[in-house]
């Protein structure tokens, strides 16, 4: 019934083929959706928003006085991936992370790539994420990046692209966590009849995550979660995790340095911490190691942490790979460092920094989309075909002026989703965030974020411009059709060599 | 646990019990003026005076009138004691240490908070809306202390969070007794009249203490109700219970013998709760009632003090 008038239209849509014909994996669901009424499924709708809000899963937004708090939208037609799919996408992001990872030890270790010339120095040393206090740092188990949310997207034709790592504080997981609990009360007869891989696990891996960065021979080492305070934009989920740990959740004027040891100051005295998953920015970190006017971090941790004292997730510096630049060179270093072809692919990306690519970009402002190399959220962007006369000269302008900061790439058109709105179900654009977790091995949990740009047609999903969030459901059992899932996965990063 | 967590949920406790001890000030003060003959001119002066706020309401306000005045106590988002206020501080505590409590708590007090709120974006409340906002303002905190019973470890956190919740308690029933006191002002003539009795009586149910009251001493008398609402060791608003109770919770988080003394908390406190252990009604109406809920506010300020420096202060130690 609701699905009628749906019509995926010239877009690759998640759960439709094509009009009228839902894809094999999300049959069942557009069964049971067009068994209900409009009226039930916005009472379905406002029933689990309220539950969200009830649940206080809200964030904040930057310099909003009034009512800062909203909740994330949340829409209850969920995405669906065959499992087959996700586990091509499960193996290409685990060669990503294990290559990313190697990158990191090595550019502040060695620094053999540069040495080698794969990636030229200049621009790893000019990345705002690069830190040079962080070179010579040893972390346990040579791990930098423990907790990662790689944003992935589909184009019309239904390839996979990576958009960006996040390699310093991804948030949004609690979001997968809670939405999923309300998607079981929403559809608890579509789980019962779907095999539906579960999510709930993502706390107990986070926690052995961090457990095995804790230094050894502790028997009871102690984990604390580290936020900016109730003012943050993802203080919820800060809360979220530490709760689901089990772990103290701390602000930087808890924590203090003593006796060359990072401690917390409780009822009972002062007590060591061993591991801290932090989610401040390396730049608020350490007063006395970077920005000085920073009052959210502990002034002295970054030489405890060189000490091999305290264990931070993520590492330090970190942040130098998730400078757009450094991205556009992820396929050499998957080549450089493992041996391998790019499993999954990156966005073709044009460096403004060289001198051919940038008058490409100019001369096509007004079909690519250009982003700041260092900004993230959907800040410092100009999607092209969207933009003004006026706004691309003044992007123009600035590429000019500082072209190491700029890149572009082709404005994709990325897959769409069936949601619902107050009268009608309408096709919106999504992307993907899946999270990664690098402990003793790589663990990524099933599914992961699906935001959705709600506006009609934006291309921009992000919370803080208007986005929202789907359930994504990872559906069939593991491990069936590897043989099939792995001649696409080499048909995709062919296309794009 | 951490220091400023302890902090939170202590002062997460004080809140929500002070919003409710000031939807009673003003509901006590509706109900004797329900009560009063027509002539008596209208007494919401008194109710400010209790708070201790009496300049920043002047300056604010400058009349005492029902509206400023009930604007001033529930509403006033700038007066940091309205139950708006209190609310939103105490939300804000929560929030600062929700994977501490427990979600049933979180809930609850978000819920709280988003019900004042509302009500404070009503253009006016009516007489017949305040009293029903007032009681359920008393509901949802007892609403509250009752999930946090129910659904929280009796741990260090709940112990702070009692001893809060304790404290504000014993100041406030305190203040609500000095309501009296300063109505009674202007005319001292009307001691022991009818009205007078009402008075009373409308003051024992502002702290939900009349049937209590009347099944321990029958007879509505001040002095009865004065020691009723000071120093009865069973009754769980009086100021001699709640500071039973929170030493017992005090002694719990250090683990030291009820008796002695561990740190300036446990003995300011001890010190305060030994006086009313042994003073009685006789002795307080000697001295002045009204000075003695004074000195017990004194007292009470200290105690809060002393635990801070105890337990919460976020100077390094070394």
């Amino acid at each position: 019934m609701q699905f009628q008038h749906y019509d995926p239209g010239d877009f690759y849509d998640e759960l439709f083929v094509a009009k009228g014909e839902p894809r094999p994996e999300a049959a069942l669901l557009i069964e049971r959706i067009s068994g209900l009424s409009l009226d039930e499924l916005q009472q379905r709708r406002h029933a689990a928003q309220n539950a969200l809000f009830k649940l206080g899963v809200t964030f904040n937004v930057y310099s909003d006085n009034e009512g800062t708090e909203r909740i994330f939208p949340f829409d209850i037609i969920p995405r669906i991936l065959p499992s087959q799919e996700w586990e091509t996408l499960e193996r290409g992001l685990k060669q990503r992370i294990q290559a990313l990872n190697l990158f990191l030890d090595d550019i502040y270790g060695e620094q053999k790539i540069l040495k080698d010339n794969v990636i030229p120095r200049e621009l790893v040393e000019s990345a705002t994420g690069f830190l040079r206090p962080c070179i010579g740092l040893k972390p346990p188990q040579g791990i930098w990046c423990h907790i990662t949310g790689t944003d992935l997207v589909r184009d019309r034709s239904g390839d996979w692209y990576v958009l960006e790592d996040n390699l310093r504080c991804p948030s949004g997981v609690s979001y997968v966590l809670e939405n999923r609990r309300v998607m079981k009360t929403t559809f608890p007869l579509v789980f019962n009849k779907m095999s539906i891989r579960p999510v709930d696990d993502y706390a107990s891996k986070l926690l052995e995550t961090l457990l095995n960065l804790a230094p050894p021979g502790l028997p009871d080492p102690t984990v604390v979660v580290l936020t900016p305070g109730i003012y943050n934009s993802a203080y919820f989920e800060h809360s979220f995790l530490a709760q689901q740990m089990g772990v103290e959740l701390v602000e930087g004027r808890d924590l203090t340095i003593v006796d060359g040891y990072l401690q917390m100051r409780t009822t009972k005295g002062l007590k060591r911490v061993d591991v801290v998953y932090r989610r401040i920015d390396d730049d608020f970190i350490d007063p006395l190691a970077f920005r000085p006017d920073s009052l959210l971090g502990i002034p002295g941790l970054m030489e405890v942490y060189r000490a091999g004292r305290v264990a931070l997730a993520n590492a330090l510096g970190t942040g130098v790979a998730d400078d757009k630049v450094i991205y556009a060179y992820v396929p050499q270093m998957i080549k450089y460092y493992l041996g391998e072809d790019q499993l999954l692919a990156n966005v073709p990306t044009y460096l403004c920094w060289e001198a051919d690519q940038q008058s490409h970009v100019l001369a096509n402002l007004d079909q690519l989309v250009v982003k700041s190399a260092d900004e993230s959220g959907g800040y410092g962007m100009l999607v092209g075909p969207h933009a003004t006369q006026a706004e691309r000269e003044e992007f123009a302008g600035r590429i000019r002026a500082n072209p190491r900061k700029y890149i572009a790439q082709p404005t994709l058109s990325l897959s769409r989703v069936p949601t619902l709105f107050e009268d009608h179900i309408d096709g919106c654009h999504v992307d993907l965030r899946p999270y990664i977790l690098y402990g003793k091995e790589i663990y990524i949990n099933p599914g992961g974020l699906t935001r959705v740009a709600l506006k009609k047609g934006s291309l921009v999903v992000n919370s803080s411009q208007g986005g929202g969030s789907k359930d994504t459901w990872v559906v069939g059992e593991a491990g069936q059709d590897q043989s099939q899932s792995q001649s696409q996965s080499r048909g995709q990063s062919q296309s794009q060599s | 646990m951490l220091s400023r967590v302890a902090n939170s949920i202590y002062w997460l406790n004080r809140y929500v019990e002070r919003a409710e001890n000031i939807a009673r000030f003003v509901d006590v003060n509706l109900n004797l003026l329900l009560d009063s003959p027509t002539v008596m001119t209208q007494q919401w002066e008194p109710l400010v005076a209790t708070t201790g706020d009496r300049p920043l309401f002047k300056s604010r306000y400058g009349e005492a009138t029902a509206d400023s005045v009930i604007q001033f106590l529930t509403f006033d988002q700038e007066y940091p004691n309205s139950i708006l206020s209190c609310l939103t501080a105490a939300r804000e505590n929560a929030r600062s240490v929700r994977e501490i409590i427990s979600s049933e708590m979180w809930e609850q007090v978000n819920l709280f908070y988003l019900m004042v709120k509302e009500a404070s974006q009503q253009q006016h409340l009516t007489l017949t809306q305040l009293p029903s906002f007032f009681a359920e303002v008393k509901t949802a905190s007892h609403l509250f202390a009752g999930v946090m019973d129910a659904t929280m470890s009796h741990n260090e956190g709940w112990n702070f969070g009692r001893v809060g919740r304790l404290l504000e308690r014993a100041d406030k029933t305190a203040r609500i007794l000095d309501v009296k006191y300063f109505i009674l002002l202007p005319s001292p003539s009307d001691v022991g009249t009818a009205l007078d009795e009402l008075q009373w009586i409308a003051l024992l149910k502002s702290a939900s203490g009349y049937e209590m009251y009347r099944k321990r001493q029958r007879l509505i008398s001040p002095e009865g109700i004065a020691n009723y609402l000071i120093l009865d060791r069973e009754f769980p608003r009086s100021i001699a219970y709640c500071l039973l109770q929170a030493e017992r919770s005090l002694h719990e988080i250090s683990s030291t013998t009820l008796g002695s003394w561990n740190n300036s908390a446990e003995r300011s406190l001890g010190k305060v709760r030994s006086e009313l252990d042994f003073i009685t009604i006789e002795e307080i109406v000697q001295q002045g009632l009204h000075e003695f809920l004074d000195h017990i506010q004194t007292q009470l300020n200290c105690v809060g003090a002393s635990i801070f420096d105890t337990f919460f202060a976020l100077e390094p130690v070394s």
